[in-house]
């Protein structure tokens, strides 16, 4: 691979504490590197901004549910797709992108990583055929444990050496990153067509609460000492007076410490917060609970979060809280779909469009920015649009301009039907902070990286990580006074390189560089129980083999696996 | 010593059963016998080692004779015709895996071409009501360990899915429905007797083209309203009881078919029972599924939904982006109206199946068939090139009736030289660039070979 | 009014799509610039002037332009492609497409028009003498937003799907109709003056039907509420007023639910 010499830029590195130092960045065979040749290819970054690449840490973006999510809606291809580049494949799709158009908006916004927010495992092999469609980016997905009769069963019983081996059997079948939490017991409940509202509720016939799921995963996940802390939906979402039940299930984090060889600190990662910290007792007086909420986040040291901000766009909304979309579908009578997954999950599918001239979004809006501006410490808090729930992620420039300049929200707050209203139920309007690029830097590189257990490749520039590096036409000394001037450039890099190969242009795909993807394999200690189990659910409940349910290794041809070996 | 190879998917319908065994020969390439295979499924595993099976393209020649000629040669026929056509519709699919799906996309959005599959005659109307209603569905499991109420609407899978009745639909034990059938309470909505119907507690013989009346009676009384003494060729008793059993059961599960799709009203049929679905839920839960006919017929529903966000009628002729609209871009109605200037079809039989006036139509250009074996359309096409056997030759997911994937096994080796379809894409799409000058796009590297798939077994 | 008029020189031998062929592409440009338009057959992109005739003059304003095509369009499709104003004059047939999601001005058909006339159209007026195909007036497949404003007048008979998620607007045929009239849609008017198969008013919401022919099959989701007189597009007569379709989610307006309407002529 050819040496590349980045020169002048002003480096903003969260990790290693440089903020806009100008200083040259060598590349050599994917990595950075201290020097490079005289022969290598110059890039000159004089007068812009240099960062690592981008790593989102949880958006919906290959499986059933996200194609579920295309399929049913050609009207959100319709005049929305853009232009096809020459010679690259078609792109098709405004708030649930073709793959090919997923990995490509990636790239040129300046992203090196996604993690898939939420895996089926019997759908695994259907997220890894989205994932080796999507060029560019590297990616990994989270199986879904919080309603799976396995973890039911071990949990019930206090059996966390049974959940652990069963989890390790699961993420090497289905070549998963971590644990991902749902609608804990509420999905499985849905099942029935009931739902679990309160941390208390029993699931039907599995004698088991969210509270105690919620709990045991977390102390599995610690067990394990795999490389992402437990990564939660709570109960509840989207309701009015939900911020209760989220600090509640906020506070089960206390007194779990993080056990692992990542350099993760954190056992709790809550997602979407937005959507989880809302007061009023109906949508009448409905109202922001951000700070509540973020107060006990700022100080509660062992949990990160992301936002989830609503964009104020048609988008599509998407989740394994099955309940919970088809409480939206009877709200907005929109086209509703549903897939339950036998013994392990569910999801449901409905378009939805956050109005300006309706007051619910308006509020939405502002509890997500909300959030991100009472952040004590933006290395626990990431900019995420839950894509494609709260808004797409082609919208993460927008929000970095929201958080950035006070006066690209109030001209969003002024163009509101009810600005009034909007401001009596939110704080946003006397909200003065502006986030620096050193901030939006922890929040979207040097955090997610960290909480993900993967600070030794992404989030940093320190000699040895992944050459991942996005360059913005923004100059640190002399910011832009129009704010769309920071959208711009953080929509279209000027340069990106991930792993070491250009792949961006002035804004333009010009490579389809070597995407990867990235699994972890915990070695646990043979449990013939669980083997047993398996077995046995396999011919019971299921309705495929156990053979048949294992991915396959050519549909992840070019794998990055962290494997280890877990201490009893 | 022959082998048995177990958890073999099998290349039949839409159930993509995953349960057979099959016993190989010692050198690995004759398929002795098979278990758990339904009639069907059994005869498509020994029917691969036909000794008539074609092993070379076949080329028209101008006395209207076929001559075998080189794949090379079938390949760079395609490539040109292909690229020739001003607007090519490549069609078919019911029988190959979605890596084949993936490698014709590619090839479509080369040539410009409309990409359609056999859902354009079949399930397509039930992808129109979803576009329009949505999909509250689930995955056959959750037919088989919960449902005490099943409704087949319009579908005889006694005939057309051999082994669903067994595996998740009427007679299995599941979770929660331990005593199976007996747990179980069966409503068939057919306006003929058909063997399923024989199973049922309730047979509503409703008359023929009139199951949307009927619907919206359902629909009706469920909202506590009243209906005339008869709809639809029902007494309205009959209404009101069937009404009754889904409101008071746990679980309903509702199964469609081409009854609905296939009567006046198409999509509209689909989309109301969607409506119906959507209404159940506010008193129990409630699931629809279409009984998809092949065993991988949702995979290009699937792969083109996440490669173009649409599964079906994919015009691609404008090169920058792709353009949906079944009535116009759907293969029966382009064909008809004279609208394409070259037809490939690829693991189905248009010649059997389209209605003779647009066979005659495609005729009056290149028309070329991809098959491992002989068919009508094989022999009126001017080319007919076989692939390998998907299941039997050739492994590969595929996406089952309820869009679960399923990795399906090849069990023994296919005739020496002759590709998957996967494999003989690709090397059209190659072809494609060399004569267009342009660089192949690939994204990843083309060395991930599926050899590790194979040593697994 | 400044007007253009298109005379067709060669039949394509697929189909042409002439989405440039409206005021707003044709207004301020001269007679080669409009020559020099795009279209397309199939894959292969032409121009206007490889298959039409160019003569007249343009406004300066979409307002004030006006097109008339001079001879049969069955194998053109999109013709006043989401056109905001003037009008286009089509002496003879068209093909799929005429008016869809048109915004303003006015379409007028001398002969047949084949589907999707009229699709997700917010507004203007569009009149075909002859007959047209099915979904006349629907919204694009997967919308909820159908037709939102405007008037379609068919002078013949229409196929099925007329007013598919319709919105606003109105949308008459004069003669016969096929099946599924104003599926799904919660506002605007169809006006049928012939006689309709079947599945009017299904899963609709709220908007108003009228059938001034007979309806040989009712769907069970209408209730018969009453008898009213009413003047309807020029003919005065007493309709059957029905309400439904009670098998649909209705919304409440002042505590009490709204439905559609369905008025056939009391015979």
């Amino acid at each position: 691979m050819a040496e590349i010499l980045i020169r002048n830029g002003f480096v903003i590195d969260p990790t290693r504490n440089i903020n806009g130092d100008v200083a040259d960045i060598a590349i050599k065979d994917g990595k950075i590197v201290e020097s490079v040749g005289a022969s290598a290819k110059v890039i000159d970054a004089t007068g812009k901004t240099v960062m690592a690449g981008g790593v989102d840490v949880h958006a919906h973006v290959a499986g059933p549910k996200v194609n579920v999510g295309r399929l049913m809606r050609p009207e959100d291809k319709l005049h929305k797709s853009p232009h096809a580049q020459k010679n690259y494949r078609m792109e098709s799709g405004f708030s649930i992108p073709s793959t090919f158009k997923t990995g490509y908006d990636y790239a040129r916004m300046g992203y090196a990583f996604v993690m898939e927010a939420a895996m089926p495992p019997l759908h695994a092999p259907h997220v890894h055929e989205e994932i080796h469609d999507t060029p560019i980016i590297d990616q990994a997905a989270l199986p879904v444990f919080a309603n799976n009769w396995f973890v039911f069963e071990y949990l019930r019983n206090g059996e966390i050496e049974n959940a652990a081996a069963y989890i390790a059997w699961l993420l090497k079948a289905t070549k998963g990153y971590g644990i991902k939490v749902v609608n804990p017991g509420g999905t499985a409940a849905w099942a029935w067509g009931l739902n679990c509202l309160t941390l208390n509720d029993p699931v039907p016939y599995f004698d088991i609460t969210p509270a105690e799921i919620i709990t045991g995963l977390m102390k599995t996940n610690e067990y394990l000492g795999l490389p992402h802390s437990m990564h939660i939906h709570q109960n509840d979402l989207g309701n009015p007076g939900n911020y209760e039940i989220t600090l509640e299930s906020l506070r089960l984090a206390e007194g779990v410490a993080a056990k692992n060889n990542f350099g993760r600190d954190t056992v709790m990662h809550s997602t979407h917060i937005q959507f989880h910290s809302y007061g009023g007792d109906s949508w009448g007086t409905f109202e922001s609970r951000a700070r509540e909420v973020m107060d006990y986040v700022n100080k509660q040291k062992n949990i990160s979060i992301d936002l989830g901000c609503v964009t104020l766009d048609e988008t599509t909304t998407m989740t394994a809280d099955g309940p919970f979309e088809h409480h939206i579908t009877n709200l907005n009578h929109l086209k509703w779909a549903n897939t339950d997954v036998e013994v392990e999950t569910a999801a449901g599918v409905v378009p939805y469009v956050y109005d300006k001239n309706i007051k619910v979004s308006g509020i939405q809006w502002a509890i997500g920015l909300e959030m991100g501006l009472y952040a004590a410490d933006p290395m626990r808090t990431f900019i995420t649009t839950d894509h494609p729930n709260a808004g797409p992620f082609t919208r993460y420039p927008r929000i970095i301009k929201w958080l950035m300049s006070k006066q690209a929200r109030e001209e969003t707050l002024a163009s509101f039907k009810h600005t009034d209203k909007v401001i009596d139920a939110t704080n946003i309007h006397s909200m003065d902070r502006e986030l620096s690029l050193f901030e939006i830097a922890q929040m979207t590189r040097a955090g997610p990286a960290k909480a993900l257990g993967l600070s030794g490749m992404f989030g940093g520039l320190s000699v040895g990580m992944d050459a991942s590096v996005g360059i913005f036409d923004l100059n640190v000394n002399d910011m832009p006074s129009d704010p769309e001037a920071i959208e711009k450039a953080f929509a279209r890099a000027c340069w990106f390189i991930k792993s070491g190969e250009i792949i961006v242009k002035d804004g333009d795909i010009v490579s389809h560089g070597n995407k990867r993807t990235i699994w972890v394999k915990p070695n646990v200690a043979e449990n013939p129980q669980v083997i047993r189990d398996i077995e046995d659910k396999f011919l019971k409940d299921y309705s495929v083999g156990s053979d048949t349910y294992q991915v396959r290794d050519y549909l992840a041809p070019n794998p990055y696996v962290i494997e280890f070996d877990v201490e009893a | 010593m022959p082998k048995w190879i177990t958890q073999v998917g099998c290349p039949y319908c839409g159930a993509s059963c995953d349960d057979l065994e099959v016993l190989v020969s010692d050198d690995g390439k004759r398929v002795l016998e098979t278990r758990n295979a339904c009639a069907i499924g059994n005869e498509i595993f020994h029917h691969a080692q036909s000794p008539s099976r074609p092993k070379l393209p076949r080329m028209r020649q101008p006395d209207g004779s076929m001559k075998e000629v080189s794949y090379d040669e079938a390949i760079d026929y395609t490539a040109k015709t292909l690229l020739a056509a001003k607007k090519p519709l490549i069609y078919g699919f019911g029988s190959t895996n979605c890596e084949g799906m993936s490698a014709v996309a590619r090839v479509a959005e080369k040539g410009g071409a409309v990409l359609d599959n056999c859902a354009s005659i079949c399930h397509g109307p039930s992808f129109l009501a979803i576009f329009d209603n949505g999909y509250p569905s689930c995955t056959l499991g959750e037919a088989k360990n919960r449902a005490d109420v099943v409704v087949f609407w319009g579908c005889n899978p006694m005939h057309a899915h051999p082994r669903h009745t067994s595996r998740y639909s009427i007679f299995p034990r599941g979770t929660f429905t331990a005593k199976g059938q007996m747990t179980r309470t069966i409503i068939c909505v057919d306006p003929r007797e058909t063997d399923t119907a024989k199973l049922a507690d309730h047979h509503l013989m409703v008359k023929q083209g009139h199951d949307y009346d009927l619907f919206d009676a359902f629909r009706t009384v469920l909202r506590g309203h009243d209906i005339p003494d008869e709809v639809a060729g029902i007494p309205k008793k009959t209404i009101l009881d069937a009404a009754k059993v889904m409101k008071n059961a746990r679980f309903v599960m509702i199964f469609f078919g081409m009854g609905c799709t296939h009567t006046d009203g198409r999509n509209h049929n689909v989309d109301i029972a969607i409506s119906l679905t959507r209404d159940l839920n506010a008193h129990t839960k409630a699931s629809i599924m279409a009984m998809r006919g092949h065993y991988n017929i949702a995979g290009p529903g699937q792969v083109w939904s996440w490669q173009f966000g649409f599964p079906y009628c994919i015009d691609l002729s404008k090169g920058t982006h792709a353009h949906m609209n079944p009535g116009e871009t759907s293969s029966i109605d382009l064909a008809m109206r004279g609208e394409i200037d070259c037809f490939v079809n690829v693991g189905t039989d248009a010649g059997a199946h389209f209605p003779i006036r647009a066979v005659e139509q495609l005729k009056k250009h290149p028309f070329i068939t991809v098959d491992p074996n002989i068919c009508m359309a094989s022999e009126i096409s001017d080319l007919h090139i076989p692939v390998r056997v998907v299941g039997v030759e050739e492994p590969g997911v595929v996406y089952r009736m309820d869009n679960v994937p399923i990795q399906f096994k090849k069990v023994v080796d296919g005739p020496e030289g002759v590709p998957s379809d996967e494999e003989l894409f690709d090397r059209v799409y190659e072809r494609m660039c060399e004569l267009t000058e342009t660089e192949p796009i690939w994204l990843l590297a083309k060395d991930h070979a599926k050899a590790a798939t194979n040593a697994e077994q | 009014m400044a007007q253009i008029t298109l005379k067709p020189t060669k039949v394509p031998e697929l189909y042409l799509e002439c989405y440039n062929i409206t005021p707003d592409a044709f207004a301020g440009k001269s007679l080669m610039e409009i020559a020099d338009l795009d279209a397309h057959e199939g894959k292969i992109k032409v121009k206007l002037g490889d298959y039409f005739d160019i003569a007249g003059q343009s406004g300066n304003t979409v307002e004030e332009t006006a097109i008339k095509i001079e001879g049969d369009c069955s194998k053109v499709k999109y013709i006043g492609n989401k056109m905001t104003a003037g009008s286009i004059t089509i002496n003879g047939n068209a093909d799929m497409y005429v008016g869809g999601w048109m915004k303003g001005g006015k379409i007028h058909v001398m002969g047949n028009v084949d589907s999707f006339c009229g699709i997700a159209m917010e507004g203007g007026e569009i009149l075909v003498e002859g007959n047209a195909q099915n979904h006349v007036g629907c919204a694009y497949r997967g919308d909820w937003r159908g037709m939102r404003g405007g008037t379609i007048r068919i002078k013949g008979s229409a196929g099925n799907d007329i007013g598919t998620f319709m919105l606003g607007g109105t949308i008459i045929i004069e003669k016969d109709a096929f099946i599924h009239v104003s599926t799904h849609a919660e506002g605007g008017t169809v006006i049928i003056k012939g006689n309709v198969q079947g599945r009017v008013g299904g899963q609709m919401v709220k908007g108003d039907i009228y059938v001034l022919g007979s309806v040989q099959y009712m769907l069970p989701g209408f209730k018969k509420v009453g008898s009213v007189e009413q003047k309807i597009d020029g003919t005065e007569a007493t309709f059957t007023h029905y309400v439904g379709d009670l098998g649909e989610r209705h919304p409440k307006s002042k505590g009490k639910e709204v439905y559609a309407n369905l008025y056939v002529l009391e015979s």
